[in-house]
């Protein structure tokens, strides 16, 4: 008989050296308790996060509490039901109107996760004889959506915009064509040439999906992403985003300018076989939609943190994902996976939290710490992490 | 265009990637002959695309274990 987990021996066996060295499971923290945006307790220690997608500190917005409070109260604790049965409530239209408004966009469908978003508009919009073709680099969802369906997938280099072109022109004319890119890759935290690849989608009579997850609320004029920034976003096709970033809960969504988009309620499989969101989810995301819209401030304090924190990673020697601040996202690139988990241990013994990531979701085979910057991280809290970096770099000897 | 002309061709693409100088053969794999990562699988991909001017989806890609796969795949997408 075949143990069915003895694919998995080489990872465990991975697992077990890391640990062996007397490392602890970076992939098993627990937070005890939240204090807010930017700071938990960790095993019994107080805790400043660097490392939570929570770009605009909205997890603690006094609206945004307030309005979910009510939704429990008014509407209960979940819809038991997919959003095309009884899983549709006033909040999660309400939700959807908060969407179009923000983008400026006739269409949104909320999705349960962004990875679900992902996984529904890419499997049902690419059929047999379409491509998708997409950036070497892609998020885990991506491909899984085009694993989910039946098209054809070509990929190209990372952000490489005549490799794009070249693949474009190679395919045949009359093909359906779907071009997913990202707005933000948020391993390195580094922006796509997002006019020139629509640009380049467009001549070939692509349709294009740019997956904004890293970019909702503080990138572009009104903080509709990459895609605002680069001018572009009239010729995107579905802009896919999340609510678990910016927005500082849990859901997904598509928009789009499509006028047939709303049959995508019937056919996409990862929005229909599945529970709709919680009622007091989708009143907390509406109002924190709502809320960023006119979030000037706190933009230009979280874009003021991160290029401090590039900076200052950069002076204290640190080798870092992009030559400057693209995005709310600084990478830390470590030398390997052991000194990466050690390095990571010694940040939180010091009460600092950031991100491990390891491949296969780097690129390159990479080992990296990920900070994400908060709107709510202090000046005081940014010289603070400065310092934890210099400490923990010198005790592990990458400094 | 036979056979050998097509497997010449892609033989001098594999040379620049074949870092252990692994003697080549129609049944030498890419994955446990060569050691390739994916990374050099996307440039060596790239690489192929070009000199022949087709695309090689990652679908076929993943029914792609040798040499002898590859000539045949490049054939057709040629023909
Ligand atoms: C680029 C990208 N797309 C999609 C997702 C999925 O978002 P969610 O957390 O809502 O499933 C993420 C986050 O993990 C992401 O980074």
């Amino acid at each position: 008989m075949t143990d069915l987990f003895s694919k998995f021996d080489a990872l465990i066996g991975e697992r077990e050296a890391l640990l062996s060295t007397g490392v602890r499971d970076p992939f098993s923290l627990v937070m005890e308790s939240v204090k807010s945006p930017t700071v938990a307790m960790c095993n019994g220690k107080e805790t400043i996060l660097l490392g939570t997608y929570n770009y605009m500190g909205m997890t603690f917005d006094d609206d945004v509490l307030e309005a979910g409070k009510q939704a429990l109260d008014n509407f209960g604790s979940g819809t038991t039901g997919s959003r095309v049965l009884n899983g549709t409530y006033a909040g999660h239209r309400e939700c959807e109107e908060a969407l179009k408004e923000f983008y400026g966009m006739d269409h949104a469908m909320v999705f349960s996760t962004g990875y679900q978003a992902n996984l529904g508009i890419i499997s049902t919009m690419a059929g047999k004889d379409d491509y998708i073709i997409l950036d070497i680099d892609s998020h885990a969802s991506i491909y899984d959506g085009c694993a989910l369906g039946n098209a054809q997938i070509v990929a190209f280099r990372h952000n490489d915009v005549e490799a794009l072109e070249k693949r474009l022109k190679r395919l045949p004319a009359e093909a359906g064509k779907l071009v997913v890119l990202e707005g933000v890759y948020s391993m390195l935290g580094d922006i796509a040439p997002l006019k020139e690849m629509v640009a380049v989608s467009k001549a070939a009579g692509a349709m294009v999906l740019v997956d904004e997850a890293h970019s909702m609320g503080f990138i572009g004029e009104h903080g509709r992403g990459v895609a605002e920034a680069a001018g572009v976003i009239d010729d995107v096709d579905f802009i896919i985003g999340t609510f678990s970033k910016s927005v500082g809960t849990v859901g997904g969504f598509c928009v789009s300018n499509h006028p047939k988009f709303e049959v995508l309620r019937l056919v996409c499989r990862p929005y229909v076989f599945t529970a709709s969101l919680p009622p007091s989810v989708v009143a907390t995301a509406a109002t924190s939609i709502r809320k960023l819209m006119h979030a000037g401030n706190k933009r230009a304090h979280l874009w003021e943190n991160s290029k401090r924190l590039h900076q200052g990673l950069r002076d204290l020697g640190f080798s870092l994902g992009t030559p400057e601040a693209q995005s709310g996202i600084i990478a830390v690139i470590m030398p390997d996976m052991l000194k990466g988990a050690q390095m990571w241990q010694a940040l939180l013994e010091r009460g600092l939290y950031v991100n491990l990531a390891r491949p296969p979701a780097t690129p390159a085979g990479m080992t990296l710490l990920r900070c994400s910057l908060c709107a709510e991280h202090s000046s005081e809290q940014v010289t603070q992490i400065l310092g934890i970096f210099e400490a923990a770099g010198k005790d592990v000897g990458i400094l | 265009m036979t056979d050998t002309a097509i497997y010449d061709r892609i033989a001098a693409q594999i040379e620049p990637f074949n870092k252990k100088g692994v003697a080549l053969t129609e049944s030498t794999t890419f994955a446990s002959d060569l050691e390739w990562d994916s990374l050099t699988v996307m440039d060596f991909v790239a690489a192929i695309e070009d000199e022949f001017d087709i695309i090689i989806t990652m679908n076929m890609q993943a029914e792609i274990e040798t040499v002898g796969q590859l000539v045949a795949a490049v054939e057709k997408l040629t023909a």
